[in-house]
């Protein structure tokens, strides 16, 4: 478990790439900078794709973890 | 005896080190390439039309545009049919001449010609995609539309296949190659589709 205390929750459980990256980025236009995202996913890929999205985005990483298929990924907005 | 100073290493006789220039050239190039709008802009050309090649020029659109990049996608020849309004039913596959494509069963390239099979596989391709719950063309066009990624039709082709401007979807913009050039010269990323 995580002691990281997230903004808001987006729920990609289900989605396939592209779709979990790409809504994320829709969720993640709606915080203020410096506010976190938690974002679940069962998309293998986003094992990579997550942080390639959040590096480029100016966003960080802050943590992840993965547990019976499921993919969890803390993003901090950057300030920018 | 080298001594560190603002601009770098200086030797004692106050020249600068090769060392130093290395730095300094360095860091200028990757504060350059920060400031570079063109890693920041992306130009795709969507040029068939079948549903399976429908689906990358739209999902490289869709997440160019989540990565922050301005995108514009220009459909040309058989392309066109993914931005035109009844593009659900333009989208079509079939077996012939697609040895990879998975069929329930093991099947001649002969008998793909069949009156029948371009329905059957693409009904078939439809289903497996939302049975794993893979986003439709739909779905796509729409996250790319919100994402301010900018569709462009070929008038030349337009012209060529007898299209109206009134046969694609809202938001469709109209332009040539020297558009699409235009574009890309200013994009790292261009890609062919």
């Amino acid at each position: 478990m995580s002691d990281i205390k997230e903004d808001r929750v987006f729920d990609a459980t289900g989605l396939l790439c592209p779709m979990p990256v790409v809504k994320a980025a829709k969720e993640m236009k709606t915080l203020e900078g410096g506010q976190i995202l938690k974002l679940v996913s069962t998309d293998r890929g986003s094992l990579a794709d997550v942080p390639a999205w959040a590096e480029d985005t100016g966003n960080q990483l802050l943590e992840h973890s993965e547990g019976n298929g499921v993919f969890t990924f803390f993003v901090k907005k950057g300030e920018g | 005896m080298l001594q560190e100073t603002e601009a770098g290493l200086v030797s004692a006789e106050g020249q600068v080190t090769e060392e130093a220039v290395r730095r300094i050239v360095r860091e200028e190039v990757e504060a350059a390439f920060k400031k570079d709008p063109a890693k920041n802009k992306a130009a795709i050309i969507a040029s068939k039309g079948t549903l399976d090649w429908a689906y990358p020029p739209l999902i490289l659109a869709a997440t160019s545009a989540a990565l922050g990049m301005e995108t514009v996608v220009f459909f040309t020849f058989y392309g066109l049919n993914i931005i035109t309004k009844d593009f659900e039913k333009k989208l079509k596959i079939g077996p012939t001449g697609n040895p990879a494509m998975p069929m329930p069963m093991p099947m001649p390239q002969l008998l793909t010609v069949m009156p029948g099979m371009v329905p059957m596989a693409t009904s078939m391709m439809k289903s497996k995609f939302k049975k794993k719950n893979v986003a439709t063309i739909r779905e796509l066009i729409e996250a790319a539309q919100e994402s301010d990624v900018r569709l462009i039709a070929c008038q030349m082709t337009m012209d060529v296949f007898g299209y109206e401007q009134s046969d694609f979807l809202d938001g469709v913009e109209f332009g040539g190659a020297a558009m699409f050039m235009s574009e890309a010269r200013k994009a790292h990323t261009t890609i062919f589709i």
